[in-house]
């Protein structure tokens, strides 16, 4: 007999995961057989998301690697580079004062005039990959549309060379296996996503050292900068870039074609977006609560916790079901209706607390932009496979790809 | 049916600043169509008064103080004029000039204003000033570009320190005189009170604890040019700046038979302003400094919160009770008090109400980092947190302050001490 939580990880379970969350949420908070503890609910992700007790560095240490019988290799490389990677953790995986040192660095690159100045670019980008649609009667939105778009973007706001984008496709697929909880355990995995992070680290610093010599107006030039008592460690630099790319790219995948796959399930709100554009920021923000690309994310209890009647032991893992909470009809007034109107939506699609996303308002620019045109631009959209099919991951969840068939393309 | 429980038409608001318009917009939002007179004796639109001590003082570029308001209000504002009087069996209010302006509820958010120094003669003289309004900001900005040759504040408060903290940045030498062993002690308790006195010193404040003013020295020309410590110190400035605390604006209300006192007028935690009688008074509510009411997290005890996050829920609160058909219908005002303060380049972060607390910890971080957050409990229980650019734990500290956990709360985990060492508050933290 599986857990719960065991079900809720079953791939069979991806398209349809919300009954069973609701089962969940029966309990707030709910052991599970191998001492981890579920959150379903709102009020209590919510306010471990916010406790002091609760840490994001949850990793387990990177030691899988197989012995090549090479003693300086085993015995010295691989343990001193294992142990600079887990001190030069990406932030996501950091607490308080690290993250806060790195974060802040990234919040300032991050800023609002260079987020809104990703607008023109996202629009062009749009258009030109609905133009590569046209004549077509079948497509597959996750490969054609939503797979391309976020990484060209964030490339372009790190400054990576254009020439250089396609490599960044392969190395963003790879790597955003890393932050899904229930692959990063799986050995092979992990043997491919070291080979794949020192191919990605070894381009980062090459590409770091032009930025230092000739600096441009990018994210990974303002992270570079800096005189020697401030400036960034290149482990660090490294791995926030890889984060930036990681977390940014398979999200707002899922964002856009959650998106597609929810207004095509409910026409009219698709008819509306086409008809009244402004209406687009709310319908993401129910669309971040109704089908959000990222389902849960884990922690550590550092202490005991006690809450809502049990009491969470120290040293124990913590998963908090964001998803759930996002349906958690004390919170939320009919959660299981798609209502773009809603108010009072404060959702959990992009966490809250500490590590609250980076890149909410990038995401949102780039998901209003796509989903806009394609409600305006693609003719007579209609789902060839209901649900669609899914890939693995249980916390970074979304399809593997979104088969419509389209009448054709319109000029939007 | 008493007039109560018919929908009003005429609101009239008294006091044009963050609790009256915070209730003016909430009538609004409430779906009030009806008559919204907002009454205010100051000549400006309602404006924000905490950065009339930091950043109006700085000159800090875009230092714009207006608080922001809905074009579609609809208020009829009467500002310049004061209301003289209340007039309760006619429902109205009488302003200075003879007008009446009937209303069907009526609310009192007239706040408070700077005690001034106790001897008038002193007072007067140039030189002297208190700090309360956009006009006594403004005045004081213009004193500080003149830049004196010393300034200083009387008074162990925040508003002292807050003013004491941008003369340092503007690099003006400043004394504050505290009569108390502790400044800030009233609200932060000592051993907080004590960290920002260091923090203070450090800045090059010249802090003297225990001291106070026998007389003022004026020039023939009747302006200050020093003053005459008890201890029989002798400071020369000609710029002082009067930081005692605040008394309420309810002189006004003589006559009305309200519940008035030094503390304000009384009201009942639906907001409703209590008769003599003890009996809720028809039609007339409070919000703000002004008003003293029941605190639910203090089992009632009745407590006045000069804070700005209060003063817009009161105003909140207490707009929607006034469109309550009944009591039946009305919500309690139980907001849990909070408090900022920027001063030495330090955030300070209060929740709850450190009043008649008996111990003190400090849970994260630490006091030589200048980074922590620290528990306030009464007997038992957690009443306060207070952080030190660590405001990002405070949600967390506040849920259990509102659930009433024991003390001390949420130990361990990030940023903690070694060792929580509690410290016993005298005096309970006055
Ligand atoms: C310099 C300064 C800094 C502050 N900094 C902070 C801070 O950092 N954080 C914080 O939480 N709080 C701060 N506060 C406190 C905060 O500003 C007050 O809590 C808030 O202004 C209270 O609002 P109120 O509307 O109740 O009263 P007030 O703002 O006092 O407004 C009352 C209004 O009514 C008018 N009035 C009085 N009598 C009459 C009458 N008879 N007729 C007509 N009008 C009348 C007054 O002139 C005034 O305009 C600060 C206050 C000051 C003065
Ligand atoms: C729809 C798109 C996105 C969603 C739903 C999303 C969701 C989230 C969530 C839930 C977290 C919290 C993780 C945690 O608490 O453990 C997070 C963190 C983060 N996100 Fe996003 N994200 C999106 C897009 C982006 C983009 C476009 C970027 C950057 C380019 C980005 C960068 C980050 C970073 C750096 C963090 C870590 C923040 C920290 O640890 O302080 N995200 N995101």
């Amino acid at each position: 007999m599986s857990t719960l939580f065991e079900r809720i990880l079953d791939p069979a379970n991806r398209a349809d995961p919300y009954g069973l969350y609701a089962e969940l949420r029966r309990q707030p908070i709910c052991p599970q057989d191998d001492g981890t503890y579920v959150v379903g609910t709102h009020a209590e992700i919510d306010r471990l998301l916010h406790d002091p007790r609760i840490s994001s560095d949850d990793l387990p240490d990177p030691q899988h690697f197989r012995w090549t019988g090479h003693p300086i290799t085993d015995l010295i490389v691989r343990p001193v580079r294992a142990e600079i990677r887990k001190r030069h953790r990406p932030f996501i995986f950091r607490d308080p004062p690290d993250h806060e040192a790195l974060r802040g660095r990234v919040m300032r690159a991050f800023s609002v005039a260079r987020v809104r100045g990703m607008r023109a670019k996202t629009e062009r980008l749009t258009r030109e990959l609905i133009d590569k649609l046209a004549g077509k009667t079948r497509i597959d939105l996750v490969e054609e549309f939503s797979y391309p778009l976020p990484v060209t973007v964030i490339c372009h706001l790190l400054g990576v060379p254009p020439e250089d984008e396609a490599r960044f496709h392969g190395w963003a697929t790879q790597l955003a296996t890393a932050l899904e909880p229930n692959q990063r355990g799986d050995e092979a995995t992990q043997i491919k996503n070291e080979e794949t992070f020192a191919e990605i680290a070894d381009y980062i610093q090459d590409l770091v050292k032009a930025k230092r010599r000739e600096p441009e107006d990018d994210i990974l030039t303002d992270l570079a900068a800096g005189d020697d008592a401030e400036r960034m460690n290149d482990y660090d630099l490294i791995a926030t870039a890889v984060l930036l790319l990681v977390a940014g790219h398979e999200t707002t995948v899922n964002l856009i074609t959650n998106g597609m796959l929810t207004l095509l399930r409910f026409p009219e709100h698709l008819e509306r977006l086409r008809r009244e554009p402004e209406i687009a920021p709310r319908l993401i923000e129910e669309l971040l609560r109704y089908e959000p690309p990222v389902h849960y994310r884990t922690r550590l209890a550092l202490a005991d916790i006690p809450i809502a009647g049990t009491t969470i032991p120290e040293g124990a893992p913590v998963v908090l079901l964001l998803a759930s909470g996002n349906r958690d009809p004390s919170r939320f007034t009919d959660p299981d209706r798609f209502d773009p109107d809603r108010r009072d939506n404060c959702h959990l699609g992009f966490g809250g607390g500490l590590h609250y996303c980076v890149g909410a308002p990038l995401a949102r620019i780039e998901a209003e932009i796509a989903l806009v045109a394609l409600s305006r631009r693609l003719r007579e959209p209609r789902l060839l496979a209901d649900p669609p099919p899914y890939r693995q991951g249980a916390s970074l969840r979304g399809p593997s790809a979104l088969p419509l068939a389209i009448a054709g393309v319109g000029e939007g | 049916m008493s007039a109560d429980s018919s929908a009003p038409d005429r609101i009239v608001i008294v006091g044009a600043s963050l609790a009256g318009l915070s209730a003016a917009k909430t009538l609004r939002a409430e779906g009030y169509s009806g008559v919204l007179v907002l009454v205010g004796d100051e000549a400006h639109r309602p404006y924000d008064r905490p950065p009339l001590s930091k950043q109006v003082l700085r000159r800090d570029f875009g230092a714009e103080t207006t608080l922001p308001q809905p074009a579609d209000l609809d208020i009829v504002f009467r500002l310049g004029m004061a209301a003289a009087r209340l007039d309760r069996t006619e429902r109205a209010v009488i302003l200075a000039d003879g007008e009446r302006l009937p209303y069907d509820r009526c609310l009192v958010a007239t706040g408070t204003r700077a005690r001034p120094w106790p001897n008038p003669a002193e007072a007067a003289l140039d030189g002297v000033a208190t700090l309360r309004t956009r006009d006594d900001s403004e005045r004081l900005a213009q004193r500080l570009r003149d830049r004196p040759a010393r300034v200083v504040l009387v008074g162990g408060g925040f508003i002292s320190f807050e003013v004491a903290s941008v003369c340092r940045e503007l690099d003006i030498p400043v004394s504050v005189l505290v009569r108390d062993a502790v400044p800030l002690a009233g609200a932060v308790g000592a051993p907080l009170g004590g960290f920002m006195a260091e923090v203070a010193r450090g800045a090059g404040v010249d802090l003297r604890l225990g001291a106070s003013i026998a007389r003022m020295e004026a020039d023939p020309r009747g302006r200050l040019a020093a003053l005459v410590l008890e201890d029989g110190g002798r400071i020369e400035t000609d710029c002082l700046v009067v930081a005692i605390g605040a008394a309420r604006n309810i002189a006004w209300l003589d006559g009305a038979a309200l519940a008035t006192d030094r503390n304000g007028l009384r009201c009942d935690r639906f907001c409703r302003a209590l008769g003599a009688d003890g009996l809720p008074a028809g039609g007339i509510f409070a919000a703000g400094d002004v008003a003293h009411w029941p605190n639910p997290h203090d089992g009632d005890a009745l407590v006045a919160v000069e804070h700005w996050g209060n003063a817009v829920a009161q105003g909140r609160t207490a707009a929607r009770n006034m469109l309550a058909p009944g009591p039946d219908a009305m919500v309690a005002h139980d907001h849990l008090a909070d408090f900022w303060s920027q001063q030495f380049g330090l955030t300070i972060k209060l929740v709850g109400l450190t009043a008649g607390a008996d111990s003190f910890a400090v849970v994260r971080g630490s006091m030589a980092e200048r980074r922590f957050l620290a528990v306030f409990g009464k007997a038992g229980r957690t009443v306060a947190a207070a952080s030190v650019d660590s405001a990002r734990w405070l949600p967390a500290y506040r849920a259990a302050i509102l659930q009433g956990a024991p003390f001390p709360p949420l130990i361990g985990g990030l940023d903690a001490p070694r060792r929580i060492e509690t410290q016993v508050l005298e005096d309970a933290a006055r």
